[in-house]
């Protein structure tokens, strides 16, 4: 009976393991060993280098460069999208009618292609001419047209980027907040209202806020992981056939055009992606530590 | 970790797409092959007909079955990938072959192609050195140039008259004429939306007479006058001369037949199009030269045909090549000009053309005999062209000191020149 029991986890499991191995594991594995090697244009390298990769991708301005914008642009689109999303959940929460409507409404835009949405933003809203959306409202007011992706001074470029990400990520951080917020027991509510709280602030801050706690601490670690991996609207919005503009440049992008466009510098490539999957290592494990993973929402 | 997951999935796109293609487009010959399959890549070509007259060439071809694969997005990037399998192409063309491809012998030589072997004539003399300079590394030929792609100037005629302005012929003259023609509703010139980093690249450097790298592998514009004129670059921008944020960028003339902008920095290949909608009304120059060693300016490239050192029938497939693209002229004529507009890379060829002798189509085969340069060195890795490119970005839309940022250029690239110097010695 055990042996049979067996043999059907290995039914289930087996294929998906062996998906995972194939598709993750070995190519995290070698793309960890190509680092150690000088590997131009080959995943079959012969020359061992030791660190050089790692020390070229850290004397490289323009990888650490990309890796100090991110930092900052995670610590700015974070609490920016956890703001917009809560806020959403909040008022979606309240809403007597239609409330699967809102609900679907604002949860619409997550199912919407990055690419498609980075289109729409770069070729429609925020084109520079004066037929672009974004400028004809501008226009009203007999303001010159600003070229919002090719200005870099002011750098217009994050008003389109933020905007676009904001549409697409806030709907699903809204979602998992609504559900967060539909487990919170009503009568922690009345109790509260029994022992004079106002509605409000005060009940948000001591009974909804704390009871969110593990929804909150999930929503910002899948947040910064996202920043930290962000690449498919940056790379439809910035760049074009030569390349990518110094400017916003995800370290992804950076990596990709070092290792997979004509650089295929696979050795460096994998280094950088090394440096970054350990800089997102070190700050998930910090802030998971830091806000006590893994305590219930009922704990807190 | 992300990388490696994108690597694999590029490795396994084309793998997959190279079997399905494999299922999909077979084009029903066999008969009197002598069973050898060929496959052959070539990139997404905007004209109409051009893929139907490839598969036209590759069934003609009666000593192998070659299956065409017309493949649209990224193409660098699915070459590259492609080339570390077994499963990528036979024959492909390549916007290269890289240095690194070449040091990494990915590529298979091609020299001996270019030996006529009946008249025993070397035809190698035949074909644009401008283009066939970058497919030759360490006296070997490593890609067949297929056909000669140039970048030029197209400026309204009526535009310029009005504003009463000759057409530019210093850089000086094109910033002024670029400020005096804008107005609320049209913009002086369009450089790409980028402001020109991307497009122009050494382009304004050969302008000022120097270059992205000497013929001796060194850094070619380590000099005051590289500043001065990638300064000028800044100052089309600073004076709000320069269209940005057009919805179709510089490779399209849209932006030009749209009256969006009064000058254009574009490809020949839009020449056709111009003439169409503009008829008369428009001219075409060179990048104008600037200061006292300078000369006006025009970058040449071309696709080659490149052989995969993977390949499984090398031989079979470099047969091919010297089939199409030495010997049956008359396929190569009629890839480049009846489809797209482009100059063939046969000089013999380009001067037999009708339709490249008249109006701004001649003006465009003079300035690319006259001015053209190879747009990509072979020894301009992409890393070199990175941080160039990023530094003419800060320099033109930051305004970043030229000379501080060319100066951390010059390093950069001294290095990459060193480890391709390098690496010819270890091979």
């Amino acid at each position: 009976m055990r042996r049979r029991g067996t043999l059907w986890f290995w039914v289930f499991v087996g294929p998906f393991a062996a998906g995972l191995a194939l598709f993750t594991y070995v190519p995290l594995l070698w793309s960890v060993g190509l680092s150690f090697f000088d590997a131009h244009n080959t995943v079959t390298p012969t020359r061992f280098v030791g660190l050089d990769n790692y020390t070229a991708m850290l004397k490289d301005d323009a990888f650490v460069d990309s890796l100090r914008t991110f930092l900052l642009f995670t610590a700015f689109i974070v609490p920016v999208t956890y703001l917009l999303s809560l806020s959403l959940a909040l008022m979606v929460n309240r809403v007597k009618r239609a409330r699967a409507f809102f609900r679907s409404v604002f949860f619409l835009p997550a199912a919407c292609s990055y690419v498609v949405a980075a289109l729409v933003w770069k070729m429609s809203l925020f084109n520079g001419v004066r037929f672009g959306l974004a400028n004809t409202v501008l226009g009203w007011f007999g303001s010159d047209p600003v070229a919002w992706l090719s200005s870099a001074d002011p750098p217009w470029y994050w008003l389109v980027i933020v905007t676009v990400r904001l549409w697409l990520q806030a709907g699903f951080y809204m979602i998992l907040f609504l559900a967060g917020l539909q487990r919170i027991d009503p009568v922690l509510y009345e109790a509260a209202a029994v022992d004079g709280a106002r509605p409000g602030w005060t009940v948000l801050r001591h009974i909804t806020l704390p009871q969110l706690r593990a929804t909150s601490v999930a929503v910002v670690l899948l947040l910064v992981i996202n920043a930290f991996q962000a690449f498919d609207e940056f790379y439809n919005l910035l760049s074009d056939a030569r390349g990518y503009p110094p400017y916003a440049r995800p370290p992804l992008v950076y990596l990709y055009y070092t290792a997979l466009g004509q650089g295929q510098n696979l050795g460096a490539g994998s280094a950088g992606a090394v440096i970054l999957a350990l800089i997102i290592a070190v700050v998930t494990v910090g802030q998971a530590r830091w806000l006590r993973l893994g305590r219930t929402d009922a704990d807190g | 970790m992300t990388m490696s997951r994108r690597t694999l999935l590029a490795a396994g796109a084309g793998a997959g797409a190279a079997l399905l293609a494999g299922c999909g487009s077979n084009t029903g010959r066999g008969g009197g092959s002598s069973g050898t399959e060929l496959t052959q890549w070539y990139h997404q070509y905007g004209e109409t007909g051009t893929e139907q007259a490839v598969e036209r060439y590759a069934a003609a071809y009666k000593k192998a079955n070659v299956r065409v694969q017309w493949r649209p997005g990224n193409y660098d990037q699915q070459t590259a990938a492609a080339l570390l399998t077994d499963s990528g192409p036979d024959v492909f063309e390549v916007n290269g072959p890289t240095i690194d491809q070449i040091q990494g012998g990915q590529v298979v030589d091609l020299t001996d192609l270019l030996k006529d072997a009946k008249d025993a004539k070397d035809i190698k003399d035949d074909f644009n050195p401008a283009v066939l300079g970058p497919k030759t590394y360490d006296g070997r030929i490593w890609g067949i140039p297929q056909v000669i792609d140039m970048q030029m100037l197209y400026y309204r005629k009526s535009l310029l008259k009005e504003a009463g302005l000759a057409p530019p012929a210093t850089l000086d003259a094109l910033v002024d004429a670029a400020r005096k023609l804008t107005d609320s509703k049209v913009k002086g010139l369009f450089l790409g939306n980028d402001g020109g980093a991307g497009v122009l690249g050494g382009t304004p450097l050969y302008a000022a007479g120097l270059t992205l790298v000497t013929d001796d592998g060194k850094v070619g514009f380590d000099e005051p006058a590289a500043a001065r004129t990638l300064g000028k670059l800044r100052q089309l921008y600073a004076d709000k001369s320069l269209l940005l944020g057009a919805p179709a960028d510089w490779s399209d003339p849209s932006a030009f037949l749209q009256g969006l902008t009064a000058m254009q920095w574009s490809g020949l290949w839009a020449l056709p199009q111009v003439q169409k909608e503009l008829g008369d009304d428009f001219g075409v120059l060179p990048f104008p030269g600037d200061g006292g060693q300078g000369k006006p300016a025009v970058p040449v490239g071309a696709y080659g045909a490149a052989v995969s050192a993977r390949s499984r029938h090398k031989e079979a497939a470099r047969e091919f090549v010297r089939w199409l693209w030495v010997e049956r002229t008359d396929y190569q004529e009629d890839f480049a000009l009846s489809y797209g507009f482009h100059i063939p890379a046969r000089i013999s060829l380009a001067q037999k053309a009708g339709k490249l002798r008249t109006g701004p189509a001649a003006d465009a085969v003079r300035f690319s005999t006259d001015h053209g340069f190879a747009a990509q060195p072979l020894l301009w890795t992409p890393a070199a062209q990175t941080a160039y490119q990023d530094a003419l970005s800060r320099i033109i839309r930051s305004g970043a000191d030229a000379e501080s940022a060319l100066r951390a250029v010059v390093g950069k690239v001294a290095g990459e020149l060193d480890r391709v110097k390098k690496a010819k010695k270890a091979s």
